[in-house]
């Protein structure tokens, strides 16, 4: 963990980044991929984040949904006036970006465990690049389920990439309003888990969404023997500095740009069932 | 698919299984077939071992919408259970569908019989609703809708 008032300098610093390439997903979702302009930011690890800054409007936290070299991939939701502007960039624009700040998923340390990824919604943007990293590493890992809960079949990120990955991964994926084509499974995400192979009691698990579905999906591993420490959740708070100065984004005793937004559930759960937090 | 038994069957003592077998039989049901119908009478339920079923709910004018898929190990139908014993839901077959199948008529009177295998049978029958009802409570959030709610930037 960075001591207060750590943060080299840099850390509050965009570095220009130039769109390379911009990809509609989804309905209000767009997938930008960011080049440096001139020097680049350290390498991320899968579960950091960045703050992009769109000139003259501000600056947003936005996890890596991708991660190649020096480029920088982020999946935005058109929610508010700076994700619009960043939605709204197209190939060769100009943006800020300070990072990488915050925790990492840690997949390394979930070596030779069955890897259990449930993402909700734009939840899976985080968790791509944790499955692209267990994906290049055959062998490294055991069974790798990937279970994809969204909220129509329009709404779903990253195909056909998600496809591609069966079958080396068991992918399930699940919505809650299908339309007349749809011929997948309805329903919430934890409905999967039946379907999943993994072994409870060694399975390392990364959980990435809305609050409600973490909080849901924890509780269920923890309840079929899933150790609480290796159920690793991504949590959300609003977010300015980045660098735990402001205090926006405290959690009980945590900042979660500086320590988070990854922690283990044996850490979250206790903070998520306090109102006041 | 875990290495532990969850769900309705994962609910019971193996004693009870046992019983519970008695008044099994394996039905293979094609593709498309409609298993039961929303009002009609549930005189049967089933344990699905393969393949998957959807359930519908009838809406005038236009086909029954999914309001939830069920697969490998789930209960299919618990309105057996209570009275009036009607469907609150129909059901198709998605694909081939391998299922146990059970004659509900027979199981309520085995649980009426013996007390011990009535409340674990209702037990587990009503953990299965309690899991669905939470369900159906989550998806009423619309967790994956709406701005703010889980969405990078957190509705900036």
């Amino acid at each position: 963990m960075t001591p207060p008032g750590a943060v080299a300098r840099s850390a509050a610093l965009p570095v220009p980044y130039r769109v390379a390439f911009r990809a509609a997903e989804a309905p209000g979702i767009a997938t930008i991929v960011l080049e440096p302009v001139r020097s680049a930011l350290p390498l991320f690890v899968p579960g950091q984040f960045a703050m992009v800054y769109a000139f003259g409007v501000g600056d947003i936290p936005l996890s890596v949904s991708g991660i190649d070299g020096d480029r920088l991939t982020h999946t935005v939701r058109s929610v508010g006036a700076v994700s619009a502007a960043l939605h709204g960039l197209e190939a060769g624009a100009t943006v800020g970006v300070r990072g990488p700040f915050g925790t990492g998923w840690g997949l390394p340390a979930a070596a030779g465990r069955d890897l259990l990824v449930v993402a909700g919604g734009i939840g899976l943007a985080p968790l791509r690049p944790l499955v692209r990293a267990a994906l290049a590493a055959p062998g490294e890992y055991g069974r790798l389920n990937v279970l994809i809960g969204s909220r129509t079949p329009r709404d779903l990120l990253y195909l056909p990439e998600t496809r591609e990955w069966a079958p080396r991964a068991r992918v399930l994926v699940t919505v809650d309003r299908p339309d007349e084509r749809w011929r997948g499974d309805v329903g919430v995400v934890t409905a999967l888990l039946d379907r999943a192979a993994f072994a409870p009691g060694t399975v390392a698990a990364f959980v990435c969404g809305p609050e409600p579905m973490i909080r849901a999906t924890a509780a269920e591993l923890v309840h079929r023997g899933a150790d609480p420490g290796r159920i690793m959740v991504s949590l959300e708070r609003t977010m300015h500095c980045a660098t735990g100065h402001c205090g926006h984004c405290q959690l009980g005793p945590l900042l979660l740009c500086r320590d988070g937004p990854v922690v283990s559930w044996t850490t979250a759960e206790p903070l998520l069932l306090v109102r006041e937090l | 698919m875990t290495t532990s038994q969850h769900g309705f069957l994962g609910a019971l003592a193996p004693a009870h299984r046992d019983l519970l077998a008695a008044f099994a039989h394996e039905v293979e049901i094609p593709a498309g077939a409609r298993i039961f119908e929303e009002g009609g009478s549930a005189d049967r339920f089933w344990i699905i071992r393969s393949g998957g079923a959807a359930l519908d709910v009838h809406v005038p004018g236009g086909p029954p919408p999914v309001v939830e898929t069920l697969g490998e190990g789930d209960l299919l139908g618990w309105s057996w259970l209570f009275e009036p014993y009607r469907w609150h839901l129909g059901a198709q077959a998605r694909g081939t569908l391998l299922a146990v199948e059970f004659d509900a008529a027979r199981v309520r009177a085995a649980c009426g019989q013996d007390p011990a295998f009535g409340l674990a049978v209702t037990g587990a029958v009503a953990a299965v609703i309690a899991r669905r009802l939470k369900a159906t409570r989550t998806r009423l959030l619309d967790l994956y809708g709406p701005p703010g709610t889980g969405a990078d930037g957190g509705g900036r």
